[in-house]
């Protein structure tokens, strides 16, 4: 807890805590500092790294203060009875004697609990879109054990209902990944739960690009099954291997480019090449790595990849074994992203338990639930219900503050997005929730979803419930409320 | 721990061998059956069946006493429409699946109470979600000939979860058939065809029934089904077994109701996603439906209609509903948060827990021995550390058929050999 507070304290002073790694403090916004006018555009991997940018704006808002609320920040402890003011989008003050301004729209909280927008740091959501029929089956690149080429964002369909769902829930951002097929899935998109026609207008403005790569099961299976290499453990890590032997060279080949240019000498600059550009991108710290990992023991090994190509892998997902390395996980700095009640689908996720996310917590190790499903992503807030009890049972003490993190601040810093978001801390964004009652509760469901300060959703206000174009004109809804 | 757990689970099995009395005591009460809820009731268990529901009040001499000290006490959840006992891992380890059949010559034969499992490392883990009994259907798996049009996919059996190496309460409580998309595919692309089709099925099981004698000479017309698919149809047509058709669009759901009203069957809707537009047809027909209250989104283009309020509305109009509930390993450990789930869209925290308690024991017929805490019925109780729809509830004791299960599991083994290593970072 104590750690995350730092990191998003020294992330609001503007300083990364990976600000030692080059660019990585800048986002894909950020534009190579080397002179690559010298190549027609497209042509050089570096000179733009932000080829489909966000066009997201935060809708429009009124200062808003939610009083006499029961608050959980996710940042601290709780507050059983305060305020919290919205302007201009930011969280501007939240605290138990906070008093609104004059010019606030006032919500009276009482009885209520405010909290952090929810974060689901692992959803398909737009790439296996409802209707799940095959013409919208659009997550998984499963041709080639490699394609770190694609990228989630051009599969993402924004029209896909369960953005709505998710948002009655009160996900306000979400990872959307490419599909567990390929040892390198494609990049990630971190989005903004807001209703829109394009995908560039839900990219979250300035959260890095992630990596999906996958352990274990899926990809052996996906090509063993087609008499393909990889159809074993180990031929996957062979292949891991070979891709990042390649990506080192291609950087390699890069950066000899761009000091001969610099120096004002003659070069042929290197073919661009899209998958090599995406591994490129995490050795030189742009880019994030999300594990698909079950096991303890290919885990373990997946570190060892990482030290030997120099790279950090931001979190494993599933991760069901996690508990057995909680030392070693807290240790590398790696996040898990997992579940309280998926297990044992699987042979990987055999031994997966109800207690993984309590027992990381414990260990002082970074710990996220996740969705990973259209339905689960509604509701989070019972998911980490069920880890807490769970985590209680055994006699772990997991407090309501930390079981809250793991759905807002933990997951936002699995995305390296928690300077800017994940807690009710002034300054940040304003994503937040009014809970009917207490968000570990059952019964309790998102009366209000704000996002960026603006009212997203209002469970009591058709005029407040985005629907997506799909819906429109449906005779089987014809009476639906 | 684990010593103590197996102790005084001898305890309890040697208990009830000898027919001992347990009397639970200040316990809140919701019976699910006649006796209503009662603020701080008794139950008194002899052997494996209740003897009592009641308020407070003499305990029978030498009976053992559970003091709930105020805690609520419910009827075992059933786990209805669910693999549990037949699947040991659904993903990647086939062998493990008993669930469904590809094979050319059984479909409605299909018996899942064969494949059950009392070993299945599922059946603990299920039981500390509060479940004590469930409900087994098979799943629908497509013929490897292509041509044969076989979307019966079997009998469903009901087992408890208790000890013992029978598990088995009752085979063959009723048929699965599924429509709808799944069902038209395997009917050659349309459900019209299967609609067809499953109309000249029922009829040759008239006919077959009728004259055996001439099908065993070889005299009758050749039938689609097997003798056995036959055979295990008679009590479907007859209207003595219950036959749930997996179903999910308006339109479908109509073809249902009139071809249950038209062949004299006894109809249990499953799925049901668009049934809330209906609801006073179904309703009027008498029909139960068996729904998964976490619908609400148009997963196909069956399912446009799919709405959080669907249990609530059904209810309402007067259909029973019992909730089923996803495989135990994705999610399904919890049938109770979705029956909560459900009540937090308008269904009456009573409905919910009914929905997973008696109405599926009636909708599947073995609500004389479970489904509510009721003389005579099996003792298959749960006491709870607080509301049982709760996430952040449990099971504090389990009683299965009057014996105390011990509270453990797989699950909980694996989090003890690994609590020791977790230690807070330095």
């Amino acid at each position: 807890m104590s750690l995350w507070r730092l990191a998003s304290i020294i992330g609001l002073l503007g300083l990364s805590a990976c600000a030692t790694v080059p660019g990585a403090s800048d986002g894909p916004t950020s534009r190579a500092k080397v002179d690559a006018k010298a190549l027609p555009p497209g042509l050089d991997p570096f000179a733009n790294l932000d080829p489909f940018p966000s066009t997201y704006r935060p809708a429009p808002s009124a200062t808003t203060a939610i009083v006499n609320a029961d608050i959980l920040t996710a940042d601290g402890p709780e507050i059983p009875s305060g305020a919290l003011v919205m302007s201009g989008g930011r969280i501007v003050a939240v605290g138990a004697d906070v008093v609104p301004p004059p010019d606030a729209v006032v919500i009276d909280a009482h009885g209520r609990t405010v909290t952090p927008g929810i974060i689901d740091p692992h959803s398909h959501l737009g790439v296996y879109a409802t209707p799940a029929v095959a013409a919208m089956s659009d997550g998984n690149e499963a041709t080639d054990p490699d394609t770190a080429e694609v990228w989630a964002e051009h599969s993402v369909w924004p029209q896909d209902p369960g953005f709505a769902r998710a948002l009655a829930g009160g996900v306000t951002t979400l990872e959307i990944l490419p599909g567990s097929a390929n040892l390198f899935g494609g990049r990630s998109v971190v989005l903004r739960n807001v209703a829109a026609t394009t995908v560039q207008a839900m990219k979250f403005p300035g959260a890095p690009y992630d990596l999906k790569m996958a352990c274990g099961e899926n990809p052996k299976r996906v090509y063993g099954g087609k008499d393909r290499f990889p159809s074993t453990r180990m031929g996957n890590v062979a292949g891991y291997r070979a891709a990042w032997i390649k990506a080192r060279d291609y950087l390699r080949k890069w950066d000899d480019y761009h000091a001969k240019v610099a120096k004002g000498e003659k070069a042929d600059p290197p073919d661009r090449d899209l998958q090599l550009d995406t591994l490129a991108g995490v050795l030189r710290g742009e880019i994030r790595i999300q594990n698909h990992c079950y096991r303890a023991d290919e885990m373990a090994q997946m570190i060892d990849i990482s030290h030997e190509f120099g790279f950090h892998i931001a979190a494993f997902h599933h991760a069901s074994e996690s508990y057995k390395i909680a030392d070693l996980l807290r240790r590398e700095g790696i996040c898990s992203v997992t579940w309280a009640e998926w297990w044992g689908f699987k042979m990987e996720a055999f031994d997966g338990i109800e207690e993984n996310a309590a027992m990381l917590q414990r260990a002082g190790a970074c710990v996220t639930l996740s969705s990973d499903n259209a339905n689960l992503i509604q509701h989070l807030n019972v998911e980490a219900a069920l880890a807490m009890a769970a985590g209680n049972r055994a006699g772990l003490a997991i407090t309501r503050p930390e079981a809250i993190g793991w759905i807002t601040l933990a997951p936002a810093r699995a995305l390296g997005i928690d300077s800017k978001t994940g807690s009710l801390l002034p300054g940040k964004m304003a994503d937040v929730v009014i809970w009917s009652g207490d968000p570990f509760s059952v019964y309790s469901v998102a009366d209000q979803v704000f996002i960026d300060g603006a009212l997203a959703w209002d469970a009591h206000d058709a005029a407040h419930q985005p629907k997506s174009d799909f819906l429109v004109g449906q005779p089987a809804l014809a009476g639906d409320r | 721990m684990r010593l103590l757990g197996i102790g005084s689970l001898l305890v309890a099995l040697c208990g009830a061998a000898w027919g001992q009395t347990i009397a639970i005591t200040h316990a809140h009460i919701y019976s699910m059956g006649p006796a209503g809820d009662i603020a701080s009731g008794t139950v008194i268990v002899s052997g494996d069946r209740i003897v009592s529901v009641g308020p407070d009040g003499a305990v029978p001499a030498g009976a053992r006493v559970i003091d709930a000290q105020g805690a609520v006490v419910t009827p075992g959840l059933l786990s209805t429409n669910t693999p549990l006992s037949t699947v040991e891992i659904a993903e990647g380890v086939e062998e493990t699946n008993d669930n469904a059949t590809a094979s050319d010559r059984l479909s409605a034969a299909f018996d899942v109470s064969y494949a059950v499992n009392p070993n299945s490392v599922l059946i603990p883990i299920a039981r500390l979600g509060g479940i004590t009994d469930a409900i087994v259907t098979p799943s629908l798996r497509e013929a490897k000939d292509r041509d044969k049009n076989l979307f019966f996919a079997g009998q469903a059996a009901a087992i408890h979860l208790g000890q013992g190496t029978d598990l088995i309460r009752k085979p063959s409580i009723g048929m699965v058939l599924v429509m709808g998309e799944d069902g038209a595919r395997i009917a050659g692309g349309s459900r019209a065809a299967q609609l067809v089709m499953l109309r000249a099925m029922l009829d040759d099981v008239r006919a077959y029934a009728k004259g055996r004698a001439d099908y065993d000479l070889g005299r009758s017309r050749r039938y689609e089904l097997s003798r056995e698919d036959l055979e295990a149809l008679i009590p479907v047509v007859e209207g003595r077994e219950p036959l749930m058709v997996s179903v999910h669009r308006a339109a479908d759901i109509r073809q249902v109701l009139s071809l249950a009203r038209e062949q004299g069957l006894k109809v249990i809707l499953e799925g049901a996603e668009e049934g809330w537009s209906l609801a006073p047809e179904i309703a009027a027909a008498r029909v139960p439906v068996l729904l998964d209250a976490e619908a609400d989104l148009p997963a196909s283009f069956d399912m446009i209609g799919s709405s959080l309020n669907n249990a609530a509305r059904l209810t309402a109009a007067g259909v029973l509903v019992g909730i089923e509930n996803p495989p135990i390993y994705e999610g399904g450990r919890t049938p109770r948060i979705e029956a909560g789930r459900a009540a937090a869209h308008g269904l009456p925290f009573g409905a919910a827990l009914a929905a997973i308690t008696i109405n599926p024991a009636r909708i599947w017929g073995v609500s004389d021995r479970i489904g509510s805490l009721e003389a005579g019925k099996d003792a298959d109780l749960v006491v709870w550390s607080g509301d049982p729809l709760e996430p952040l509830s449990a099971p504090t004791r389990i009683l299965i058929r009057g014996i105390e299960q011990p509270l453990r599991s797989r699950d909980l083994d694996l989090r003890d050999r690994y609590l020791p290593s977790i230690k807070a970072p330095p």
